[in-house]
């Protein structure tokens, strides 16, 4: 076993991130692999209602103008990419990305590994049929009670496919449902031959991946320990890890660029979302958090060490994207003096014209936002000096109609409600589609034999 | 990190009696820090002790119970996890995002800043650690 070090950086922490994080991580300094995650819970459901209008739609379309800069380089440099940024679509997305590398005239020269079977939903009434419930973990109702609703449905796949389609030569792996860890891991996996069960350094590489994937919350966006302190965040750094064949990794990012890698921001990144330490499941073992050791070994560098992992689990993880129903909101702004009194006497009219327009909701929900919208009762009671507070007034349902006229009762309160009110310029609230969640569990078997790597050249 | 014997222990006794004697209320936000995320309905938020030697104080101050209290009409069900490795809590606050992901109406709807809103609560301190802290008043 060598002693060498292989660096995964991370691109992108979430669909939307900073689009020149990418390019600084290729042309920042060495690295072998540039991971982008785009997949958050929601992100699926948001690509299906994409894909559901245009068919060649359904992944994050931003990686593909960002391969377009950055291709040269990654051919160049041999930078391997991974991502998930497929969505519902990957195999779009991994044509879109050929055309790309031929319009570059790197024909010949890039290989674009696809990986699909993450996506169940032409399956999934052969999977009820034959007893799999996929019911809510959350609530532990069944599928069948929301069925005809569901939009889209995949599978967690993890690192093995990603692994496939690297040891099969491909340049850009592009996936649908990975997970965010998975991508960390696939290159960790393939460049020191772990055996797949050997569970401390799949879970070593399985927190590597959780410190990475939210791109620069790791190093320094976000951080709240000593924040003002924090220098540089025009131009963050996104973090890299530099890992070792022991499962030992050092989480650094490139000189010169903005943000910090300390044991704080390290660590703030490690308990985000989190569940129970012990067992941070994923499809290619579970990790437990309470073994990992933290140590500053240099100016923004921080190693990862002690890592123990258990055996992966039978289950793999569905994500599910059904129709809800309608939400909009509604904002206006009321100024000093007395600004929370009459933000208060405006909800109160919004609702009784509500009411007597006889309009049922599932849910109003009325914010204050500068007088303890986040914080609730806990900011106390607001000042009657606040220079001014937002009106901030939601509603849901599960038919339309409600929720289309709540949205022209928002501008009349300007004229015929409490006074001093502005910030109404954006003019109308928009009625939002909601398509939600639904996590369930499914027996791996059921899947994995469908999982497809694919080798595309340009 | 505390002048007092026995401030450390686990005992049943400390919650009254000798054992508050001594002590004044702190903010969290001079003990920890803290970053919150979702999963679902769930909102959880990591504890992170500004110096490993203060963790004991929140291990033992910062309960499900008390977390409970503070959130209150703000969450349901709350859960603690220990992590003492790196100095953290880790607490889930279920039912705690109006429906969560897409379906909340909440500004907040994926709880990043019931981190802050943990920061506020406050727990007894040895005195004279707050008085090292600047907090003794």
């Amino acid at each position: 076993m060598t002693s060498r070090v292989v660096r995964v950086a991370a691109g992108q922490g979430f669909w939307g991130d900073w689009l020149e994080a990418p390019i600084r991580q290729v042309q920042g300094g060495p690295i072998d692999y540039l991971m982008m995650d785009y997949l958050a819970e929601v992100t699926m459901s948001i690509m299906q209602k994409q894909k559901s209008r245009d068919p060649a739609a359904g992944y994050a379309r931003d990686f593909v103008p960002l391969m377009e800069r950055l291709l040269p380089d990654l051919v160049a440099k041999k930078i391997k990419v991974v991502t998930n940024a497929g969505g519902v679509n990957p195999r779009g997305c991994a044509e879109a990305v050929l055309e790309v590398a031929r319009r570059l005239r790197l024909g010949g020269r890039l290989r674009v590994g696809l990986v699909t079977g993450d996506d169940i939903l032409p399956r999934l009434d052969e999977l009820l049929a034959k007893g799999h419930e996929l019911r809510d973990l959350d609530t532990g109702r069944p599928l069948a009670e929301i069925r005809p609703l569901v939009r889209s449905a995949n599978a967690y796949l993890g690192m093995a496919p990603v692994v496939e389609a690297l040891r099969a030569g491909a340049d850009v792996v592009v996936t649908g449902r990975v997970t965010d860890t998975g991508l960390t891991l696939a290159p960790l996996v393939h460049e020191f031959d772990w055996p797949a069960d050997d569970w401390d350094r799949i879970a070593a590489g399985t927190v590597a991946g959780h410190i990475i994937e939210c791109g620069a919350q790791a190093s320094g966006g976000n951080l709240l320990k000593g924040w003002k302190s924090v220098r540089g965040l025009e131009d963050p750094g996104f973090p890299i890890v530099e890992a070792s064949p022991d499962g030992s990794f050092v989480v650094t990012k490139h000189p010169g660029t903005g943000g910090v890698v300390s044991v704080a921001s390290v660590t703030e990144q490690l308990v985000y979302e989190m569940g129970d330490p012990r067992s941070y499941i994923t499809p290619d073992g579970v990790a437990d958090f309470t073994t990992i050791r933290l140590r500053q070994v240099g100016k923004d560098r921080v190693r990862v060490s002690g890592v123990r992992g258990g055996p992966r689990t039978g289950m793999l993880k569905v994500s599910i994207a059904y129709f809800y129903g309608y939400k909009a909101v509604g904002t206006l702004v009321y100024a000093w003096p007395d600004a929370y009194e009459k933000a208060r006497a405006a909800d109160r009219i919004l609702r009784a014209r509500l009411e007597r327009l006889g309009l049922e909701f599932e849910r109003i929900l009325t914010e204050f936002v500068g007088a303890g919208a986040t914080h609730g009762p806990l900011a106390g009671r607001p000042d009657p000096e606040l220079p001014e507070v937002q009106l901030r007034v939601g509603v849901r349902a599960r038919e339309r109609a409600p929720v289309e006229r709540f949205t022209r009762e928002i501008a009349p309160l300007v004229l015929t409600g409490p006074p001093s009110v502005t910030g109404f310029a954006g003019g109308r609230p928009a009625v939002e589609e909601i398509v939600a969640y639904w996590p369930a569990l499914i027996d791996r078997r059921e899947i994995e034999p469908s999982v497809k790597v694919e080798i595309l050249a340009a | 990190m505390t002048a007092r014997a026995g401030v450390r222990g686990r005992g049943r006794a400390r919650a009254r009696g000798p054992g508050r004697r001594g002590r004044v209320l702190v903010q969290l936000r001079y003990l920890a820090h803290a970053r919150s995320g979702d999963k679902g309905n769930t909102a959880n938020v990591g504890l992170i002790a500004l110096a490993p030697e203060l963790y004991p104080l929140l291990e033992r101050e910062v309960t499900a119970a008390r977390v409970a209290r503070h959130f209150r009409g703000m969450t349901g069900r709350v859960e603690r996890f220990e992590l003492p490795n790196l100095g953290a809590l880790n607490f889930l606050l279920h039912d705690a995002l109006d429906g969560g992901g897409t379906i909340s109406l909440k500004t907040d709807a994926q709880g990043k800043v019931y981190s802050t809103a943990l920061l506020r609560m406050r727990i007894p301190v040895p005195a004279e650690l707050a008085r090292r802290l600047g907090r003794a008043r």
